[in-house]
């Protein structure tokens, strides 16, 4: 694989690679582009699997860049998702902020495990800030959902593997074509 | 284990711990929301991170934009003419609907200036595209692409060319939140269009059918019935289609019958929608004679007179 530089960019990052410091303004682009992909619209059925993607950003960055991301910064997310949203203000800023706290508190032994395995992690975490945005929703008066709730947390953690991939390209160490 | 008994240099010291942040940040938002939902003291705030929104309005409407351009392009001659036909016979199927109602209309304006009313659009009509809806399952909400500047008032019925879509609760400068007619507790006045019935739409949240409230089981309803605005509530302008009745179930042992509505507009297929000004709805309030204004000063009398 150390053979071909373009394969090996679609796998995750070996633990022997030194990865280049993340760039503040990228954060601030992915995060914007998964709330975009919160709010294009699209069809009842679509939008009964569609996973929270600015949850999953998040959470990305609060387990890879722990420095960046945080609690406050995902506190203030959760505040535009909510105008975003036109929900009850500070709905998603509670959930959100309670994900990144529960991903600083887990990111070490997240990060040991290989992808697939983070993924049944990251299921559980997304889960608990579903169940949040539900619990504020229901104590406000809103019916309980259906079963089908409970399919966005799975479909965020199926998209995990690929998008941290992807979330980490940009900082993988540019090879040169001769080099190894 | 040793313990080492100096404090951690400046270079490490991070702030609050992340337990500490959640805390506040977390009581923050309990009364955020407790204030949202209670005193909704916080719009001034929702439309300063609103500013947020500019870029994502935009963000949104690229890909539809440019798929539709695409699409535009490569579309063939022969659609467009197979498009233009249909258009031409749907024209003059409905000529005759449309020459009746010229005349309807015209009739009407003349009872109506004999009556001295106002009319009832004033023509302040809004064309607006349906911009994002709500990610959330709970969300009767979709957001349009005209707020304040286009001319939009928070209030302002929104119809799209099957029916009533709902109301607009929110403007922000440039796009608007519209509630639809499905959200929970959201309510339109109606009457059946085939038997005058008035009666109170309340819609039901997500999956649910509305359903008319307080309809006694006397009340002349059948499955099928079309309802239309009553214009009661100076919001929605009168006789704009809402819904068809698909149960009526009079045994309900209550004192009101149970009846289940379909709303006709089309709320996850329209991308064009209206939104009616509320001047157009209701007529100016007439201004108090003289006399009247000067024994209101003197008393308090003359107010209902």
């Amino acid at each position: 694989m150390r053979m071909m530089p373009s394969v090996s960019g679609l796998t995750p990052a070996s633990s022997d690679e030194i990865l280049r410091p993340v760039h503040p303004g990228f954060i601030a682009l992915t995060l914007f582009l998964g709330l975009v992909a919160n709010v294009v619209p699209s069809t009842p059925s679509v939008s009964l699997m569609r996973p929270d993607f600015l949850a999953i950003v998040l959470l990305y960055w609060c387990i890879q860049e722990p420095r960046y991301v945080g609690v406050g910064t995902s506190w203030v997310v959760g505040l535009v998702m909510d105008v975003a949203e036109a929900t009850v203000f500070g709905q998603h800023a509670l959930a959100y902020a309670v994900l990144a706290f529960a991903a600083d508190y887990f990111r070490r032994r997240v990060l040991r495990f290989p992808l697939w395995q983070q993924a049944v992690q990251v299921a559980a975490l997304l889960a608990i800030c579903a169940a949040l945005v539900l619990l504020v929703r229901v104590v406000g008066g809103a019916p309980v959902p259906r079963w089908t709730y409970l399919m966005s947390p799975i479909v965020g953690a199926l998209l995990w593997p690929p998008l941290s991939i992807l979330l980490q390209w940009p900082q993988r160490p540019m090879r040169s074509r001769g080099e190894r | 284990m040793r313990h080492i008994p100096v404090d951690p240099p400046d270079f490490f010291n991070r702030g609050p711990s992340p337990a500490s942040r959640l805390a506040f940040l977390g009581l923050l938002a309990l009364a955020l929301m407790f204030a949202d939902t209670r005193f909704r003291y916080l719009e001034g705030i929702r439309q300063v991170v609103a500013v947020v929104l500019y870029p994502l309005q935009r963000a949104v409407q690229l890909p539809g934009e440019a798929f539709s351009y695409v699409a535009d392009y490569f579309g063939s001659k022969r659609e467009l003419a197979d498009d233009n036909a249909r258009l031409q016979q749907e024209l003059v199927a409905q000529a005759p609907a449309v020459q009746g109602f010229a005349e309807l209309g015209e009739e009407n304006a003349r009872l109506k200036a004999l009556l001295d009313v106002q009319q009832r659009y004033a023509g302040a009509a809004i064309a607006v595209e349906v911009l994002y809806t709500g990610r959330d399952p709970f969300s009767q909400k979709v957001f349009v692409n005209k707020g304040g500047d286009g001319g939009v008032k928070p209030g302002d019925a929104v119809v799209d060319d099957l029916g009533v879509v709902g109301q607009v609760t929110r403007v922000f400068p440039a796009m608007a939140e519209v509630t639809l007619v499905t959200d929970r507790d959201h309510a339109v006045p109606v009457k059946v269009e085939r038997s005058g019935v008035r009666s109170v739409m309340f819609g039901n949240g997500t999956g649910r059918a509305p359903e008319l409230r307080f309809t006694a089981p006397t009340a002349d309803l059948r499955v099928g019935d079309r309802l239309v605005t009553s214009g009661i509530d100076g919001t929605y302008p009168v006789g704009l289609a809402v819904a068809e009745v698909v149960s009526v179930d009079r045994e309900t042992g209550q004192m009101f019958a149970r009846i289940a509505c379909r709303p006709l507009a089309g709320f996850d297929r329209s991308r064009y929608m209206l939104v009616l000004g509320r001047e157009a709805a209701r007529a100016p309030r007439p201004e108090e004679p003289a006399e009247a204004e000067a024994a209101k000063k003197g008393g308090r009398k003359g107010r209902r007179g």
